[in-house]
């Protein structure tokens, strides 16, 4: 970029915890950075989400365990991060793919410990006599979504930069290709380049742009139980949920059947529950018998976008940068932001390879290509 | 035509039938409740009326439905006999049941559920039910609400111990319930709800110490505060309490603004009444917000509607919502930064105030120089933002005790109208329930079939080191896409 960079303005379009720590990374950098939302930072996805941190399966992994560690002190609020997870089943299929999971992870250098049952109910005393065994992440965590989004958005704050929330974005002004402007919320937001971090909105903007993303959006849903006395290990998910229990003390659990929606431009509106509470119930009392008695307390639901191979899209264009997580954003975004800023700044991501993460795999996808998945709303 | 594709993954025709249909589901068995069940039944429709009550004894020291703090007699723990005694003293059941209509005590309607924006997967419309034992699904041509109207408690010092309780909890413990513990009570408030639990309480032999009032005249039916001083019950104005205190079981004594001292085992906060619309609101359904009928009040949208005060309190020209404000201000004033706002999660007012987190978590500088007025400057007060920071309203009692007096003091501090803050989301369930209880023991195939961690994507769980090698086929092979986060 030609102007220094003390100088430069970037707008982020999208306050998600990806959007967030791209803001708060650029920022760390001296660039002078806006951040846009259609409604508060944090209220979908990015606040609606199982609070996990243990992505190995993501070129960013490395980068998301040695950042979370560091995330409380480095944004100077807390996210409630807590390290380490077990996994565990409750069904001989279910012990056979975790334990193929552990296997996975210690090929690839990544600590994962196999349990049987009784090494399981010492560490989870919620779990029961029907736990046949779980794997033990020697790495990962997990943190509260809430506090973690809305720290980024404070730290952003403290570093000099804005958050401008109720500012849903109308438009692009471009010149040369390039985006010299955002028209937001009634106002023009003049920029050296532009990151869309939008969630199921992002293909929408990208299109104004003439920049084709393929996303689908499908609601999925969670819930939560009053406290339960603390386990020594709050990252205890299996038998098909994914999830945790709070410092609070509260089980809060997703999983099982997904709905495709649509949507306008607007985003989601709504976040319907549906019954799914009572499947999701049935599983946790298989995986926590000694938690049959804790009240339901509330559940809920979050809109994610998904890509039609449900990896991440993290590119650049000009001076328009992109993201989606494809529905796995929270856990990654101290990395996701580090390497949206780098294509950002230099082009690159400067930490790992990204390269199979570029929009151009889907250069060609059909456009049936919803159909041809089986994923249109009904 | 061929059929469209259908991820197996995906929700797709899992949600099966549901166990029962009703044309009429009728929600509450109080009067509006067994009256709209008649007149449903009368016009040959068949009919479904459920009530919570008794809830289960532990639920009444949750404060579910209303705010009873403490005040119930032991016979709330005998489950059998409790239903036995509501129904015996719920007025009309024995015409509701001669007309037909199928009746539910010790039942709870949780969650109404339907298609619409961005929910397509439900087979009809249905209310999910649930006992002590189980919960189940209903079908329902229309769903009438008659869930009436919860208390509105506000916080000052002393107010979370047993024996500080709502009107509306003490005449059900003295009518329905018959189980109210307590001998002498002071009442907070001289509108027509203050008035008429003082009558209802002298009626049942219950001593009224006095009623006190933070405006300058009694505010109720002149007719109704003429009965009261004939029965000599004194009506304390321009005063509120400024302290409940106590030994082990509660409160003892409640001192006033006035310096006045008065003795009683029960505080009866009858400030004001919340229509409960959290079953119609947690899915979506109209309403809308009239300060002469009680706050957020629920509308007829679609098969479902609403009678009683859940529909609004009668509009006799009161402003409910100023005179709460008056409360507020007065009972605010006698608060320091320690008083407790949010029993289940022990928020301070001045943690409110401070939109600081739970004392769990390390207050760094920087988050102490956070408060609610630099979150205001970033946009309009949001009672579900405040929620998620503080955890106000995240409890065990489901906001049931705080959340509507902490959307007036977020307006107060906001400087905004009540009608001007959105209602912080209800979520079903609308009761606590038991995983157990709300589990569905009996799913379909489909969904056992059909369940996996995340959105059944195969591709998305490969390490991105195994992509296009031959550990990415074998990654298929064993896990299918049925992967974890």
């Amino acid at each position: 970029m030609s102007a220094p960079q003390s100088k430069q303005r970037i707008v982020i379009i999208g306050g998600g915890v990806t959007g967030l720590s791209t803001a708060w990374w650029l920022a760390r950098a001296g660039v002078h950075v806006t951040v846009l939302d259609k409604g508060i930072v944090g209220w979908e996805a990015s606040g609606r989400n199982g609070g996990g941190c243990s992505h190995y399966q993501s070129p960013l992994f490395k980068e998301e365990q040695r950042l979370w560690p560091l995330m409380d002190e480095l944004l100077g609020y807390p996210t409630e991060f807590c390290p380490e997870r077990i996994v565990m089943a409750v069904s001989e299929k279910q012990l056979g793919q975790y334990t193929y999971i552990a296997g996975m992870n210690n090929r690839l250098g990544h600590r994962v410990d196999l349990l049987d049952g009784q090494q399981v109910r010492d560490a989870v005393p919620l779990a029961g006599d029907n736990c046949l065994g779980g794997i033990h992440y020697r790495f990962g965590g997990h943190a509260n979504p809430h506090r973690t989004t809305q720290a980024y958005a404070w730290a952003i704050q403290d570093l000099g930069g804005r958050i401008v929330q109720h500012s849903p974005v109308t438009g692009f002004q471009t010149a040369g290709g390039k985006v010299t402007a955002v028209e937001a919320g009634g106002a023009v937001y003049e920029c050296d380049a532009v990151v869309i971090a939008a969630g199921p909105q992002t293909s929408g903007l990208l299109a104004l742009l003439g920049i084709t993303m393929p996303l689908a959006a499908a609601r999925a849903e969670m819930i939560v139980t009053e406290p339960a006395p603390l386990m020594p290990l709050g990252g205890v998910d299996g038998n098909g949920l994914y999830g945790r229990q709070t410092m609070r003390g509260n089980l809060a659990y997703g999983g099982g059947p997904h709905e495709w929606v649509e949507f306008g431009a607007g985003g989601p509106g709504a976040h319907p529950a549906t019954p799914l509470a009572r499947n999701l119930a049935r599983r946790v009392v298989e995986m926590f018998p000694k938690a049959a008695h804790l009240n339901v307390i509330r559940s809920w639901a979050g809109v994610i976008e998904m890509t039609p191979d449900g990896r991440p899209i993290l590119d650049r264009r000009e001076n328009i940068a992109f993201a989606t997580m494809s529905g796995v954003g929270f856990g990654l975004s101290p990395a996701s932001g580090h390497a949206v800023s780098d294509l950002v700044l230099e082009g690159q991501c400067s930490f790992t390879d990204i390269d199979l993460l570029s929009l151009s795999r889907f250069d060609g996808i059909e456009d049936d290509w919803r159909e041809q998945r089986g994923w249109l709303p009904l | 035509m061929s059929e469209r594709k259908r991820q197996q993954s995906a929700i797709d025709g899992k949600f099966p039938a549901p166990e029962q249909s009703f044309d009429v589901v009728v929600v509450g068995a109080g009067r509006s409740g067994t009256a709209a069940a008649l007149a449903a039944a009368a016009a040959g429709k068949s009919v479904l009326l459920v009530d919570e009550n008794p809830v289960p004894g532990h639920q009444i020291g949750n404060d579910v439905p209303y705010f009873f703090g403490g005040r119930a007699t032991t016979a709330v723990q005998s489950s059998g006999r409790m239903l036995e005694t509501l129904f015996m003293n719920t007025a009309g059941l024995e015409a509701v049941l001669e007309a037909g209509v199928d009746v539910l005590l010790g039942t709870a309607a949780w969650g109404a559920f339907r298609n619409g924006p961005l929910v397509g997967s439900l087979p009809c419309q249905m209310v999910g039910l649930a006992d002590a034992e189980r919960s189940w699904m209903v079908g329902f041509g229309e769903l009438v609400l008659a869930t009436g109207g919860r208390d509105l408690p506000l916080a000052f010092p002393g107010w979370n111990q047993p024996g500080v309780m709502g009107a509306a909890a003490l005449r059900l413990l003295l009518t329905r319930y018959e189980a109210f513990s307590g001998s002498r009570v002071m009442i907070a408030g001289s509108h027509d709800l203050a008035l008429e639990t003082a009558l209802l309480a002298l009626d049942k032999g219950v001593e009224v110490a006095a009623l006190i009032e933070v405006r300058g005249e009694a505010q109720g039916n002149a007719a109704l505060v003429e009965r009261l001083v004939a029965a000599g019950v004194p009506i304390i104005c321009n005063t509120h309490m400024v302290e409940a205190s106590g030994g082990i079981d509660g409160v003892e004594q409640v001192v006033l603004a006035n310096g006045e001292t008065i003795a009683c085992d029960t505080l009866v906060m009858a400030i004001g009444l919340v229509p409960m619309i959290e079953l119609a609101d947690a899915c979506g359904a109209k309403r809308t917000f009239d300060p002469l009928r009680g706050g957020h009040v629920a509308l007829a949208d679609g098969g479902i509607s609403a009678v009683g005060t859940c529909a609004g309190m009668a509009d006799s020209g009161f402003d409910h919502m100023e005179y709460r404000f008056d409360w507020l201000g007065a009972l605010g004033g006698a608060c320091g930064g320690d008083t407790i706002v949010c029993q289940c999660e022990e928020m301070t007012l001045g943690d409110l105030l401070g939109v600081q987190p739970p004392r769990y978590l390390d207050r760094s500088p920087a988050m102490q120089a956070r408060s609610l007025k630099s979150l205001l400057a970033d946009g309009p007060a949001n009672q579900d933002q405040i929620k998620r920071l503080t955890r106000s309203g995240m409890g065990a009692c489901q906001g049931r005790r705080c959340r509507d007096q902490v959307a007036m003091m977020l307006a107060v501090e906001a400087g905004t109208e009540l009608a001007a803050l959105p209602l912080a989301t209800h979520r079903a369930p609308v009761r606590p329930l038991p995983l157990q209880v709300i589990a569905d023991w009996e799913e379909s195939e489909e969904m056992r079939q059909g369940w996996d961690v995340w959105m059944g994507i195969p591709t998305q769980w490969v390490p991105y080191a195994d992509i296009g090698t031959p550990f990415e086929e074998e990654n298929r092979r064993v896990l299918g896409g049925n992967m974890r986060l």
